[in-house]
Parts: C-alpha cells; structure tokens; sequence
C-alpha cells in the first residue's frame, strides 16, 4: 500500500509539470503585450520598454517559464497589475464558495443517479428501466446555461421559492448560504445525474450477470443484499472515476454557472480576468485549477485501491 | 419415488433464442433419496447444467420450466419467492464450477460465509466467525483465521473451491448439488476435492448431486448415475452396474473417450465423431442416432422410451442397447 503511493505521489511530478508547461505557454501565446495593457493608450515607447524590462518580459521564453516556476516553488503565484491581489489571496478567498458549490452539484447528481440506476438496474428492461434512461439522455442534451434559466424562472420568477442571484458566506449564515447555493448547485446537478446513471445502471446490470450473483442467490441472501452488497459493491469502482471526472468538468462547469447566479467564485474570477486581460491572475488560476484536478484524479486513484482489493494487492 | 428427497418430475426447460425454441432439458425424471449420491453425466451442452439451474430455481429470467422439482415434500417451482430463500442455502446448497467467478471478488472470504450462515441460523457475529473458521478447517484450508480477511484473488483456485464447498455446507444442508466442482482446477487438485466432497457427504450424511461430462469422476463416487444426451436422461442406473454392463451406446462412447493409464503411448482417443444436435431442431428420432455406430431403421424415426433393463433400477433408451446387439446382429 505505502509503494503504492508513493508510486502514485511519483507519477504526479510529470503530470504537474506539464501542466505548468501549457498554462505558462497559453497565457504567453495570447495576443498583446502585457505591458501595453498596463499602461494603456497613453504609454510610450519608453515607458513600454523599461517596464518590460522590469517584468522580465524581454527575455526569452524559455527563461521567462523558469522564473515563473521558481517563484510558484517557493510560493509566490504573482499579483494581479490591477488590484495588486496576489493570486493565492485571489484563489483562497474564493474557492469556498467553488468547491462548496461542485459538492453540493456532485452530491445532488450522486442522490439523484444512483438510487434512479440501482431501480433501473433491478428492473432492467421494464417500462419504467426504459423512461428513466431515454429521460437520462434527453437531460445530458440540456445545456447547463439553459436548465440555469429555466430552474431560475421556475423557482425565483414563478414559485418565488428561492433567490435567483447573490451570496452570503456560509460562515455568515448557513441557512441562507444553502438558500443561495441551491438553484446553481441544482443547474450543475441536473448536467451530472444522467452520466452517473447510465454508468452505474449498465455496470449493475453486467454484475447481476455474473456467477458469484447466481450464487448469492443459491445461498438464500435477501435480494437488497444482493442488489446493494453483492452487485453494487463491485459495480461503484466506475460510479468512483465518473466522480472524479465530474468533479474536473465541474470545475469548468462553474464558469457559467457562478456567471449566472452572480456567485463569487473562481470561475468568476477567472472571467473577470480574461476580461481585464489580468493574465498574471489568469495563468495562476488555471494552473491552481489544472494541479486540483490532477489531484482529484489523484484521490480517485486511492479510493479504487481502498474499494478493489485486487488493486491494493498489486494484481490488477 | 415416494420417500426420495428430491425427485424431479417430467421437468421440461424451453429457452426461447433468436433461432427458436430451444428445448434444454426433455422430460427428465430423476430421484436422490436422503444420503445418497447422484452422479449426471453428459457432454457440454446436454442440459445438465440447465437442469441443476432448474431444481435450484435458478434458471435465466426468460427460460420456462414445467414438470414438477419436489424438494423434502416441496413442489419447489410452486414456493414464494421468500420460502425459496429460506431453503436455498440453509437445505439445499451448491456448488458451482468455476471458483474464478463464483466468488464475489470485493468481499472477504469471511463476510461471504458469515452472511450466509446469519442469514440461515440463528447466531451471533463470534458464534457464525467460529463456525465459519471450522468449516475452512473442516475442507481443508490452512490458517483458517486468517483466511476470514482474504480476498478470492489471494487463494488459489483449488483453495477457492475449497471456500465455495465450506460455503455451500455452513448451513448443514440436506442437499449439495455439485455442478461440474472440479472441471476448472488443475488434475491434481481434481481428485483432492472430490474426496472432499465425498468426505463431507458421508459425514454429514447429506444427499448429493455430481455433475460431470467425466464418467470417471462419478465412478466409485456416487450411488447412481443418470447419463445425459440432449436434454433427456438416456441411461440411468446404480453405479456398480452401470459399470458393469452399459446399455446405452452413448454411455459405452463416453467411457470409452477417457484416457486411460494403461494405454501404450500415442494411442488415438476414440473420441465421439460428429457433434450434438442442435437443440433448436429437434430430430424425429433417437438424438445420438446420427452418432451412433449402431443405429439402423428405427432409430431416425422414433424417439425410444426408457426401459427397464435386468433390474427396474437400470433404465435405458436405446432400440439396440449392447448386450442384445449380438442377438440383433444374428
């Protein structure tokens, strides 16, 4: 188990560097010069060149990713030229209200998928089994920016049952925060469910097949133990990486999403500074952002070998 | 047939395929009285394994049984679906071929024969540990105590097996139906599981069922032995004399396709030419007659029935079974 760690710690180094290699490139690739954006229309050519001098920028690349790297190392991501926010100060302040958000969608998707597949999957082909998973296909077609206007018309317009934008921290005030926090994490919920669905459905149905259910069953169990012990158990090593890629879409997800319920979150942030064009904050958030999902993957890595044994004893 | 602890009844499996119906078992009539051992016999495909599915009530959803499975005065396709619980595992047990996949592959050795003893008897979590260590010591299982916490992937296939079989005896049951126990182990494991089994059913004197496509593993191992051909019992007989004068052509086939010590090297296996009839098309007559060496007129065009040889105990269908032949012949 430790070796199996380790080794998964090991391999994370490449990954993250690489990682770090894109974000530094894609920022670097886009068009105009950060000095200029600093200064503005009145710059001059002086002006310019002394202060991409200072900001290192007319050095070659390569030299310029190395610096940039040997800050992050020690801790130092930059600092957006127009708030003077660092960017760690930027991404703490905000992720809360992000990861609170992806958690409550995935939970929401989870509580709605995997009752709705286990159903399916014991009545597999019957006239209920066949309307949960063609409504399961119809919902994966529904773009997240229209289920967030028509939840908001239903519930804030129309029910006038729940706020439709605005925050307060849950540290404030819970009860309003969740008030907040429910029609954007029901938006992304409602893009989650039919995925976990079908996988989890079609995975039960192919464990039901199996030799050790016809087994169970010889042995007199009660069909929930079947269905919940002997089917399920193996069955949730997919439900585990469906989640974990969920949780990197979700990231992205949150874009439009805290965009619409005006939520302050990093997808926000990261809009906002496309655009201001605060590259600094820009680069650092998405390598923030690209090294979380690494590390979520990371995570799902260590919940299979907790789940499969076969996996934790190296026999794959 | 009255007395007998399980006695299957004109028992019909219909499959519906693509192609048609497939007839899977045919008017079988088989009885295992209490203690005693059955052996069924047959290549792959002849519904034997289907017919253990159908006692077992354990068929695929879209099969259809009918004919009559009395289990200890039960008509077992009759009992709701929960007394069917109740009796599978507690008094009528199996085991099944392959030890890679019978077992669940993410549960403990131990919670698998925990749970189905709690579910049977009444005991706490110590009592059904203790108990479920003695049956791993009872079949043979090294470190017993240890092996509660094993995964199946950590043993090895015989060992598997050998949990499969403690598994199968946890709740003491009346009836242990053995399906193919020792096809997928290793030749020498072979022969330790069948003494195994054999041991356990003399010691707790439970009645038996061996399924087997190898004559050789009901030899000497079981009371009696029904040969299966296409769905239907062929030849059905106490095993001494089964052994001693095979009626069937069938069987006489089987026998002869075994290997045998005594043979000089590289002698050819007299394999059985041809295959099976398909199950979708059923022949007008006897199935085995295209097979067979000694079918002439009657056999294509009609089915024999089981009759009695010497003794009521020995049936067999066969127009020319092979102690008359001679007489036919002349």
């Amino acid at each position: 188990m430790a070796f199996f760690l380790a080794w998964r710690l090991l391999y994370l180094v490449p990954v993250l560097i690489a990682v770090s290699v894109l974000t530094f490139l894609i920022a670097s690739l886009l068009p105009g010069d950060l000095a200029y954006v600093i200064l503005g229309d009145q710059a001059t050519p002086e002006n310019v060149a002394a202060l991409r001098h200072d900001m290192g920028l007319d050095q070659p690349i390569w030299w310029r990713y190395l610096s940039w790297l040997g800050h992050i190392l020690q801790g130092d991501f930059g600092r957006s030229f127009r708030t003077g926010q660092t960017v760690l100060q930027a991404v703490t302040e905000r992720v809360p209200v992000s990861f609170e958000l992806m958690i409550l969608a995935e939970l929401i998707g989870l509580a709605i998928g995997v009752p709705l597949a286990i159903a399916c999957a014991a009545k597999s082909g019957s006239a209920f089994d066949r309307f949960m998973t063609g409504s399961a296909f119809a919902m994966l077609s529904l773009p997240t920016f229209l289920s967030a206007i028509l939840l908001i018309f239903l519930f804030a317009v129309e029910l006038r049952w729940l706020p439709a934008t605005g925050y307060v921290p849950f540290t404030e005030d819970p009860l309003a925060n969740l008030r907040f926090m429910v029609l954007p994490a029901l938006t992304l919920a409602l893009a989650e469910w039919p995925g976990i669905m079908r996988v989890l459905r079609s995975d039960m149905i192919a464990a039901l097949q199996e030799d050790y259910i016809a087994l169970a069953k010889a042995k007199g169990l009660k069909p929930s133990r079947i269905l919940f012990v002997h089917a399920l158990k193996p069955s949730s090593l997919t439900l585990v990486t469906i989640t974990g890629i969920n949780i990197g879409r979700l990231i992205g997800g949150t874009v439009i999403v805290e965009s619409v319920f005006a939520l302050p979150g990093i997808g926000r942030l990261l809009v906002g500074a496309i655009y201001t064009r605060d590259l600094i904050i820009l680069q650092g958030v998405v390598l923030l952002v690209a090294a979380g999902f690494v590390i979520v993957n990371f995570i799902v890595d260590l919940l299979y070998a907790a789940l499969d044994p076969r996996i934790r004893h190296g026999h794959a | 047939m009255s007395g007998a602890l399980l006695s299957v009844q004109d028992a019909v499996v219909d499959l519906p395929t693509p192609r048609g119906n497939l007839r899977a078992v045919d008017h079988v009539d088989l009885s295992v009285g209490a203690g005693r051992t059955l052996g069924i016999v047959g290549e792959s495909g002849c519904g034997k394994t289907m017919l253990s599915r159908a006692i077992l009530q354990l068929l695929p959803k879209k099969a259809k049984l009918s004919g009559r499975v009395m289990f200890d005065g039960q008509d077992l396709p009759q009992l709701s679906p929960e007394k069917l619980r109740k009796l599978r595992g507690q008094s009528l047990a199996v085991v099944f071929q392959d030890p890679m996949t019978s077992l669940n592959p993410v549960l403990t050795i131990g919670t698998q024969l925990i749970e189905t003893i709690q579910e049977h008897l009444e005991l706490d979590l110590a009592e059904a540990r203790k108990r479920s260590i003695e049956l791993l010591a009872a079949v043979g299982i090294p470190a017993p105590e240890q092996r509660l916490a094993q995964y199946p992937h950590q043993l090895s296939g015989g060992m598997r097996q050998r949990v499969a079989i403690a598994i199968a005896l946890s709740c003491e049951p009346k009836l242990l139906i053995a399906d193919e126990p020792t096809t997928a182990l290793d030749v020498t494991i072979q022969a330790q599981i069948l003494d195994l089994l054999a041991r356990e059913q003399q010691r707790r004197h439970m009645a038996m069922i061996i399924i087997t496509h190898d004559l050789g593993v009901v030899a000497g191992r079981t009371d009696e032995v029904a040969v299966m051909y296409a769905g239907r019992v062929v030849e059905r007989a106490p095993t001494p004399a089964l052994f001693k004068q095979m009626r069937m052509p069938y069987t006489e086939a089987l026998l002869a396709a075994l290997p045998k010590l005594d043979a000089a090297p590289h002698t050819p296996l007299p394999a059985i030419s041809g295959r099976p009839p398909d199950p979708t098309r059923p022949l007008k007559g006897c199935s085995f007659a295209p097979r067979c060496r000694y079918a002439a007129g009657r056999c294509n065009t009609e089915k024999p029935a089981l009759s009695a040889a010497e003794t009521p105990e020995h049936v067999y269908a066969c127009f020319h079974p092979i102690e008359t032949r001679a007489r036919v012949e002349a």
